[in-house]
């Protein structure tokens, strides 16, 4: 998708490489440490220690793979990205967890995340969008719940239905 | 019991009128997913499973059929049309399909692009009717050690031998095995990586993390890149039908892509990826009208999707008789098994004969109802498409939530779904291939536990696994596939063919 670009810079250290090398060499230390807390209960064969060692030094070789080929410049060439939509939509998500961790129920949350959405992909209607996102999620609470009998999350809106 | 007999009992089970419903809603689902924009079929699959949850095994089964067949067709509508693949193995169909419909010529491309699924869908169906009973014989003298090497030559092949750079899709591999790794391990009731969170306990949910990396991580993607470009829509203008010049070019194509597809997807070589580039060589190879490639070859429609749908075929061969999932999808597929607590393997072969020789029909029958339903209804996709893309991202997000909020409405549960939607975003900026994650997360507690399983019966002798010939042979291959890569370079870089 983004490779095949001739007018990219020549090649030099890729920081964002670097960075996912160090995430790697960290999560296999994770794997280490936490394979240290467990016993090996296997008379023969192997304890369930083994494995995570195994794929902690899989890991551990990897960074290093990922190390070099940022330091070559080796990485596909990316376009620019922009902030707002993400951190937008990661917004809605928190919303979204935090209604359901409150007990606020499934209509809302799930249209705190319709309307979030929505603006990151460059709607400026809230309003209508709530308006919007209210009756669509109603209405799958309604489906969903009455007819498949699957149980959403209740919470104020869900209880006047 | 004989192929015939079995498949006949098969078309018995799938012709309940129950189970047609079951098909058809399933086929309508899978379509009506898989043409919306960005949306594969792994993550058709993914986002319709909690459809499913209280149906019956038989009827679920049956409608994952249709679901996994309608969402490759929708797919490649998508891909015509719009120009935006949902998975890498549409990419061929988009090249010159998208041409076609910027030139008027989007109704015969969708055509030949339905038909030419039906063709090789129907032929790799009976591939695989034919292939599984075999290769289940075979399997059933598989021990634990030939069974984790052939998880080794699935991970290899998978995520290092056929992508762009072994290493990212290795990375992509081991971080699906440690998240295999969650929860509490079967064999001696410890935890691992729960850090004291009860939720993780039972490990990490394969449609969490499909639904995240997939639906979550590409809205994040979409996003971040809206300004760049946008999308656009071409209509089908003219005729639906092909001319006879049009099937007269398209019906080599279709076999060939077949023969491509089915072979390379009953391998446990992964993804539909390869076939669908080498068919579209080919066919530019052997076209008798090379100045329209690139513009719009009929040629580079049909065989590349007839690839993808023979291999989609091809890819429930290890699935259903040995239990190997090789796509992403095929992991969904698994991933549907197990919420009934079957296993796809020999054994299910033997126990629930009804279940997998109703699946086999129900493709057939599947493949039917998308011929037929299909052209007539193209237009009603097409409005679909046309859904402004906010709000279509804004419901695909609502959808993909709303599965996670049903099965598992926790904080954890969700915030894990939020987390793998940025792990995914950051994949795809950074050019990793995701379905090795899938795979590593649904097949490397398998393939730990056969492991384990091999070295006690052994009693601890690590040579058990090259003793057993067939294992060693496997464990050869899985290491050849590895080093080759790295020794050729540019192996299996079919993408630079593309121009």
């Amino acid at each position: 998708m983004t490779s095949g670009d001739p007018a990219q810079p020549p090649r030099r250290v890729d920081r964002a490489g670097i960075v996912i090398a160090a995430l790697l060499a960290a999560l296999a230390a994770v794997l280490v440490f936490d394979a240290r807390g467990l016993q090996s209960t296997a008379m023969y064969g192997m304890g369930p220690e083994a494995m995570p060692v195994v794929i902690a030094i899989g890991l551990a070789l990897l960074a290093i793979g990922n190390f070099v080929d940022a330091l070559r410049g080796n990485l596909p060439a990316r376009e620019s990205a922009d902030p707002v939509p993400v951190i937008l939509i990661l917004i809605g998500l928190a919303l979204l967890i935090a209604i359901i961790g409150f007990g606020g129920g499934f209509i809302l949350a799930t249209s705190a995340l319709f309307v979030t959405t929505s603006a990151a992909f460059g709607r400026r209607a809230v309003l209508a969008d709530s308006v919007i996102a209210l009756v669509m999620s109603t209405l799958i609470y309604l489906s969903f719940d009455r007819l498949l009998t699957l149980s959403l999350p209740a919470g104020p809106l869900e209880r006047l239905l | 019991m004989d192929t015939f007999a079995a498949l006949a009992h098969g078309m018995a089970v799938a012709v309940q009128p129950m189970n047609l419903l079951y098909a058809l809603i399933g086929v309508f689902l899978g379509t009506a997913v898989g043409v919306l924009p960005g949306i594969g079929p792994a993550l058709t699959v993914a986002l319709l499973l909690p459809v499913t949850y209280k149906l019956d095994p038989g009827g679920s089964l049956i409608m994952f059929a249709g679901i996994y067949y309608g969402g490759m067709y929708g797919g490649s509508t998508t891909a015509i049309l719009i120009n935006t693949p949902g998975e890498s193995a549409s990419m061929a169909t988009a090249l010159e399909g998208n041409k076609m419909a910027k030139a008027g010529r989007g109704g015969p491309a969708l055509a030949t692009s339905a038909i030419g699924s039906f063709v090789a869908g129907t032929i790799a169906t009976i591939g695989l009717a034919f292939l599984a009973p075999w290769l289940v014989d075979f399997a059933v003298r598989f021990g634990p050690e030939d069974y984790f090497a052939l998880m080794c030559v699935a991970f290899v092949t998978v995520s290092a031998t056929f992508g762009d750079s072994p290493i990212r899709g290795l990375t992509s591999l081991f971080i699906g095995l440690t998240l295999g790794l969650v929860g509490i391990d079967k064999l001696t009731g410890q935890a691992r990586l729960a850090f004291g969170v009860p939720e993780l306990l039972d490990g990490v949910e394969v449609t969490t993390l499909a639904v995240g990396l997939f639906a979550v991580g590409e809205a994040l993607y979409v996003a971040s890149r809206r300004h760049h470009s946008e999308e656009k829509l071409e209509p089908v203008r003219g005729s639906l039908w092909m001319t006879k010049e049009d099937w007269k070019r398209s019906w080599k194509p279709w076999l060939r892509g077949t023969m491509f597809g089915f072979p390379i997807g009953a391998l446990p070589a992964g993804g539909a990826e390869i076939p669908t580039f080498l068919s579209y060589s080919t066919e530019k190879r052997l076209t008798k009208h090379p100045e329209e490639f690139g513009k719009g070859a009929i040629e580079g429609v049909a065989g590349p999707e007839a690839a993808n749908n023979a291999s989609a075929a091809g890819t429930l061969v290890p699935l259903l008789t040995l239990g190997l999932p090789t796509s992403a999808t095929a992991a969904m597929m698994l991933a549907g098994f197990q919420q009934y607590g079957l296993n796809p393997g020999p054994l299910l072969f033997a126990e629930r004969p009804d279940l997998v020789w109703g699946l086999i029909a129900s493709l057939f029958i599947a493949n039917c109802m998308l011929l037929v339903l299909n052209l007539p209804l193209v237009g009603l996709w097409v409005r679909l498409l046309a859904i402004p893309q906010p709000w279509l991202y804004a419901g695909i997000l609502v959808f993909a939530t709303m599965g996670t909020i049903a099965a598992k409405p926790s904080v954890v549960e969700l915030s894990m779904l939020a987390g793998f939607g940025v792990l995914g975003f950051l994949m795809r900026r950074f050019d990793f291939p995701i379905a090795p994650v899938v795979v590593g997360l649904i097949l490397g507690p398998i393939a730990e536990s056969q492991l384990r399983r091999a070295l006690a019966i052994s009693l601890g002798d690590p040579m058990t696994l090259v003793q057993s010939p067939i294992s060693a042979m496997l464990l050869g291959i899985a290491l050849v596939a590895l080093l080759a890569p790295f020794v050729l370079k540019g192996m299996g870089r079919f993408k630079a063919n593309e121009d």
